[in-house]
């Protein structure tokens, strides 16, 4: 089972053909991802150490196959290549792409949304479900598989979390990095809601940062409709209001999205939260051990 | 970014939205001069990046030239909230018979513009929303779908105004405001207060902008309205190298890799119980050229007293860190101590470059709360 991405996983990278895109789309591969094919505009009928690569994702999904879709290509560019794979009928798309303009990701948002679409990111690592498939830029050589869903706005401290997790002999179901923009295509309610239903996975992380609500609401549904144990670590609480601290998203604005804030209302719920990441690798595996 | 008032305002003339006339000044003679071609009493208004300004005495009216070269002589060099003013908006004064509240914000829980208007102006929005919350008429706008006249007769009609002229008015500059926030990709726009004049005219006396930082490559105008000048010192030089830098106030500098994990660091040296001095994210990669951009901007700041250097080691291994650390430290003179933290991949290889290395500033600890702690005794 395990969530997003699988066994089932066949991946197109646009801008394959492009350094970030060449780089890590062969490290999926390498991992045992299913990559089928590459898009880069222009160099259709190129190869990339035997990928084939087409001009449309169109092409991408009638020749290859393709199911699933990541994004490389640089920002201005980034939403049209978004609109371009939801058209061609990708189911899921995961998008690493940094700085899109907020209003052009509200657009796509809105325009994605009511297609069913999975749209992971912006401004993400991607998603790696350990052993089956590893879509995006995460480290899959620091995780193990695993009953452990872990999903974050952030990228190294998930890896952090995932690591001392592992070395402490258990693994993840799945790591989902839903990114650390103000408009990302899956919340963390989206991921939620699918580590319920993931039969792998018995025990959640979700690690949050500064800025937004989205946290908060996060804490409400795993109150109202989990029965898995959800444990957290929000990042952030001696962050200055109005700074944007290094994620554009994480922003305390005015006196709403304090990290402070989040953790009152997820320990609210009864959720526990972590001091450190070290911490709340702890909690959960104490947890898994019992 | 955040714009100052005369800035926004100058966006919302571009888009028809009537302000009035004004001009900047930042000396008490080009207030005065300011004040002269304008030709009429005007209003002395500091320019800073921060609210309640009126209060602290950075809005005042000027009887003629003279007096609005005094006013700016007060004004200039005072401080608010820690903001020095240094710029003057000098402007025509208006007649004010009643105060309004228009603002659109980018609502990314809701992931839709949201229209905020009431007849309750020129006081803080939050009161207004907290005491008289039907008052408030608020309204989001589908993104797909845009501005539609209808939103603005939500707004005029929900919110109670009833004079014919004021109805049209209001209704013209809604839909030009709605323009103006997504064609400069604004975060925010505020018109608080959207006065009337005594003779029924609709405008906006105050301004607050805050455009997408993402956004700014396709606004040159607007990006160059960022006045390095206003900025903290550190944060302007951190901006020139290209590091991700927020100055903050204490003696334990920090430098992690990826966002998530640099606000953790901040957040694990005051659970040691230091203080940070600054938040800095050195992104994916460990190679020395980022190392030394990084490492120069963190120790600029002479409050600085040691340096928590931490790494989780993903794709970039940490033997490569490592040696990027030293290839970093070859390269300037630091004598600062510097604790060094790195996990994952090849973590201790890492540490045993460091080791051996053996720079009698450089300290190694293998988790990040005891390093913390170590960086917080050396920083005493």
């Amino acid at each position: 089972m395990a969530i997003i991405v699988d066994l089932d996983t066949r991946l197109v990278v646009q801008g394959l053909t492009g350094s970030e895109g060449r780089f890590h789309g062969l490290r999926n591969r390498a991992y045992g991802t299913n990559l089928v094919a590459g898009v880069t505009p222009g160099k259709g009928g190129q190869d990339v150490e035997g990928v084939p690569v087409f001009d449309t994702v169109a092409e991408a999904v009638a020749e290859a196959g393709a199911n699933t879709s990541l994004i490389f290509v640089p920002a201005r560019f980034a939403p049209d290549a978004i609109y371009e794979a939801v058209d061609a009928g990708i189911g899921t798309v995961i998008c690493i792409t940094e700085h899109i303009p907020a209003h052009e990701m509200l657009r796509v948002y809105t325009y994605s949304r009511p297609k069913g679409v999975t749209l992971i990111g912006p401004n993400c690592p991607g998603v790696l479900s350990p052993g089956k498939a590893n879509v995006g830029i995460i480290p899959a050589e620091v995780f193990a598989p695993g009953s452990i869903g872990l999903v974050s706005r952030s990228g190294t401290l998930t890896y952090q979390i995932g690591y001392e997790v592992a070395q402490r002999g258990l693994g993840n179901s799945t790591i989902v990095g839903i990114g650390g923009d103000p408009v990302v295509g899956s919340s963390f309610i989206d991921v939620l809601e699918r580590f319920e239903a993931d039969p792998e996975t018995k025990y959640v992380v979700l690690v949050g940062e500064i800025g937004g609500d989205e946290e908060e609401k996060a804490a409400r549904y795993v109150a109202e409709h989990m029965s898995k144990p959800v444990f957290s670590y929000i990042a952030g609480f001696s962050a200055p209001p109005g700074k944007t601290m290094g994620h554009a998203g994480a922003i305390i604005s005015g006196s709403s999205g304090t990290a402070a804030a989040k953790k009152d209302a997820l320990e609210a719920v009864g959720i526990k939260v972590g001091t450190t990441p070290t911490e709340v690798a702890e909690l959960v595996v104490a947890a898994a051990r019992n | 970014m955040d714009l100052l008032e005369y800035q926004g305002k100058q966006l919302f003339k571009q888009f028809g939205i009537p302000v009035s006339e004004g001009r900047l000044a930042t000396t008490p003679a080009e207030a005065r001069a300011a004040a002269e071609e304008l030709g009429t009493q005007v209003v002395v208004k500091a320019q800073v990046l921060t609210g309640g300004r009126g209060k602290a005495g950075g809005v005042k009216r000027a009887e003629d030239p003279a007096d609005a070269e005094q006013k700016a002589k007060d004004m200039i060099g005072l401080d608010i909230r820690g903001h020095v003013v240094e710029k003057l908006w000098i402007e025509e004064a208006s007649d004010i018979a009643k105060e309004y509240y228009l603002s659109i914000t980018f609502d990314r829980g809701a992931k839709q513009p949201l229209f905020m208007f009431t007849m309750q102006g020129g006081v803080e929005i939050e009161d207004v929303a907290a005491n008289d919350p039907d008052a408030l008429i608020r309204l989001h706008v589908d993104a797909l779908e845009g501005y539609q006249p209808w939103i603005a007769r939500r707004l005029v009609y929900g919110a109670g105004v009833e004079d014919p002229g004021e109805q049209k008015q209001l209704a013209d500059i809604i839909g030009k405001l709605y323009r103006c926030f997504v064609e400069c990709d604004a975060m925010l726009t505020e018109i608080n207060p959207l006065i009337v004049t005594p003779d029924g005219v609709v405008k906006a006396l105050d301004s607050k902008f805050t455009v997408d930082d993402s956004a700014l490559y396709r606004h040159p105008d607007i990006a160059e309205f960022r006045d390095p000048g206003a900025a903290d010192p550190f944060e302007a030089f951190a901006r020139e190298k290209g590091v991700t830098y927020v100055k903050l106030d204490g003696s334990v500098g920090i430098l992690g890799n990826g966002a998530g994990l640099s606000m953790s660091t901040v957040d694990v040296v005051v659970v040691a119980g230091g203080k940070p001095a600054n938040f800095c994210d050195l992104g994916g990669g460990g190679n020395a050229e980022g190392v030394v951009d990084a490492l120069e901007v963190i120790t600029r700041d002479p409050q600085v007293k040691s340096v928590f250097f931490n790494i989780f080691g993903g794709i970039t291994r940490c033997d490569e860190v490592a040696r990027g650390i030293l290839e970093a430290l070859d390269r300037m003179k630091i004598e600062i101590p510097i604790v060094v933290r790195l996990d994952g991949t090849n973590a201790e290889e890492g540490r045993q470059i460091l080791a051996d290395a053996a720079l009698p500033n450089v300290h190694v600890s293998p988790t990040m709360l005891e390093a913390a702690k170590k960086a917080v005794e050396l920083a005493a």
